[in-house]
């Protein structure tokens, strides 16, 4: 609550968060590429070899948009970005707090939470719809790839079932996951760096945790938005 | 002016402060002594109002800051200037942005001004600037980081009251001289209050008017130093018998 209370109100660093964007954001970024190519490519040859025994593999270009972008993309995403930012959250924090720089900054008239928590959570909502995009768009290419060049599904055809499926209700449902997984990254990372305790040790424990914590919980989240959102925007889908 | 009473302190379940009421005249200099764990930096921390006793008033120049809220709190400590275990320094940010930091945030002056003042400060500190502006405070000595981080405390706003927590813990004997130094300066050119906290005996004689011992949370003795050297409270005792040594020869060259 502390975190969404101080993401109102000045003063607002706009410097820590454009550097938090860029780490956050332009550093994933390769991370991103390659688990979405791999996992795209995966995908579309386990889909096109099970396809094919009925016949189906025209459908193949369906199959991947809405996969990916209503579950793969989003939870992939969360998950990567969950690993490599949410240990560094942690770590960091931590650190500043083992190390008294937390308080230092009290003593100088800062407030951590705007400082050190708000342009964190600010870059992951922004980053992680971003990047997950991105991620939805590499993987499809990725079994663009698959399907033309392995499995012989024309490119044309895979392309025009992917655009069938790129409506309003999946990109909705593709959006609102990676937002909703931001939250869970920022709280838990940033609760767990504040609240670490016994040093370096500590510190460590606590990045572990919140690595552990974030995961597990974008798989809970997730499968409850599909629950619930399915059930709510089913007609658009 | 500032003055404890009767403050209760515990972290959750532990108790750390038991009834501590002291007072602290504006441009003395206190040094709070007594073994590991006893509750020495806790005290620091409830004057900065960065804890909230549980009972007791911390009453600074007439507002008790354990009642206020933050941004009142903020008003206060614009005059209380604190130089952390280890310095604190922020390990992502330069010498020169450390020094300048308060400024950096809270003015709109130009980066020049701020500059020249940072490097002024550095100077007084006894460190020369064009050497470590720019280097991270990881490159720099245990001595060295303690000098900056009293210096990062002077440039914020010209304090009135500087707190000291175990500020030559880890250094060697001519870095802890030169930040025994930089303290005695302050407090005997600008008039600073100076509150340090530390177990090293031979630092305390070197800075104190005034002593308090706190062992297991209670003050077991305050006064000055021959009342100290006079005590025959048996935590007091007990607490100065490793040091009875260096204590009398400290006491002897600062008398003779």
């Amino acid at each position: 609550m502390k975190m969404i209370y101080a993401l109102f109100g000045r003063p607002f660093y706009w410097a820590e968060t454009k550097e938090q964007m860029y780490l956050i954001g332009v550093k994933s970024l390769f991370l991103i590429i390659l688990t979405g190519v791999f996992a795209g490519m995966g995908f579309a040859l386990a889909f096109a070899v099970e396809l094919a025994d009925f016949g189906a593999k025209n459908y193949l270009g369906r199959i991947m948009a809405i996969s990916i972008v209503r579950e793969l993309g989003p939870v992939l995403s969360g998950l990567m970005i969950a690993a490599r930012v949410a240990a560094g959250i942690t770590a960091e924090i931590g650190a500043m707090k083992s190390s008294d720089q937390l308080d230092a900054m009290v003593a100088f008239g800062i407030d951590p939470m705007k400082k050190v928590v708000v342009p964190r959570l600010i870059s992951l909502m922004v980053m992680v719809p971003s990047l997950t995009v991105v991620m939805d768009v590499i993987a499809i290419i990725g079994g663009w790839f698959v399907a033309s060049f392995v499995s012989n599904v024309s490119s044309n055809l895979y392309w025009s079932t992917v655009r069938e499926k790129l409506i309003f209700g999946n990109m909705f449902l593709g959006l609102l996951k990676p937002a909703a997984f931001s939250l869970i990254i920022a709280s838990i990372s940033c609760y767990k760096g504040f609240t670490s305790e016994g040093g370096t040790k500590g510190v460590g424990r606590a990045t572990t945790e919140s690595v552990v914590l974030s995961s597990i919980t974008i798989l809970i989240v997730n499968f409850f938005i599909t629950k619930v959102i399915f059930a709510t925007i089913k007609g658009y889908l | 002016m500032i003055e404890l009473r009767q403050v209760h302190f515990a972290y959750e379940e532990k108790p750390v402060l038991n009834n501590i009421s002291f007072n602290i005249e504006d441009g003395e200099a206190l040094v709070i002594m007594g073994p590991s764990g006893s509750g020495k930096s806790t005290i620091l921390r409830l004057i900065l109002g960065l804890e909230v006793p549980q009972r007791g008033e911390i009453i600074i120049d007439g507002e008790n800051i354990s009642e206020l809220r933050e941004a009142d709190k903020r008003e206060i400590r614009k005059n209380i200037g604190m130089v952390f275990q280890q310095g604190a320094l922020f390990d992502s940010l330069t010498v020169g942005e450390n020094v300048g930091y308060y400024l950096l945030e809270h003015t709109k002056l130009p980066l020049h001004e701020i500059s020249d003042r940072v490097g002024k400060m550095l100077g007084f500190v006894g460190l020369n600037t064009y050497e470590i502006i720019n280097k991270l405070p990881e490159q720099l000595s245990g001595g060295m980081q303690r000098r900056v981080a009293i210096g990062r405390a002077l440039l914020s706003t010209d304090p009135k009251i500087m707190l000291y927590d175990e500020p030559t813990t880890g250094l060697d004997p001519q870095a802890t001289s030169n930040v025994i130094h930089l303290i005695n300066k302050l407090h005997d050119e600008r008039q600073i209050c100076s509150i340090m906290v530390t177990h090293q005996i031979a630092d305390a004689l070197a800075v104190g008017d005034r002593f308090v011992v706190v062992v297991e949370g209670e003050v077991a003795f305050d006064g000055t130093l021959e009342h100290l050297r006079d005590s025959q409270d048996p935590r007091v005792l007990a607490f100065l018998a490793p040091f009875r040594e260096s204590f009398d020869r400290v006491h002897h060259i600062k008398f003779a």
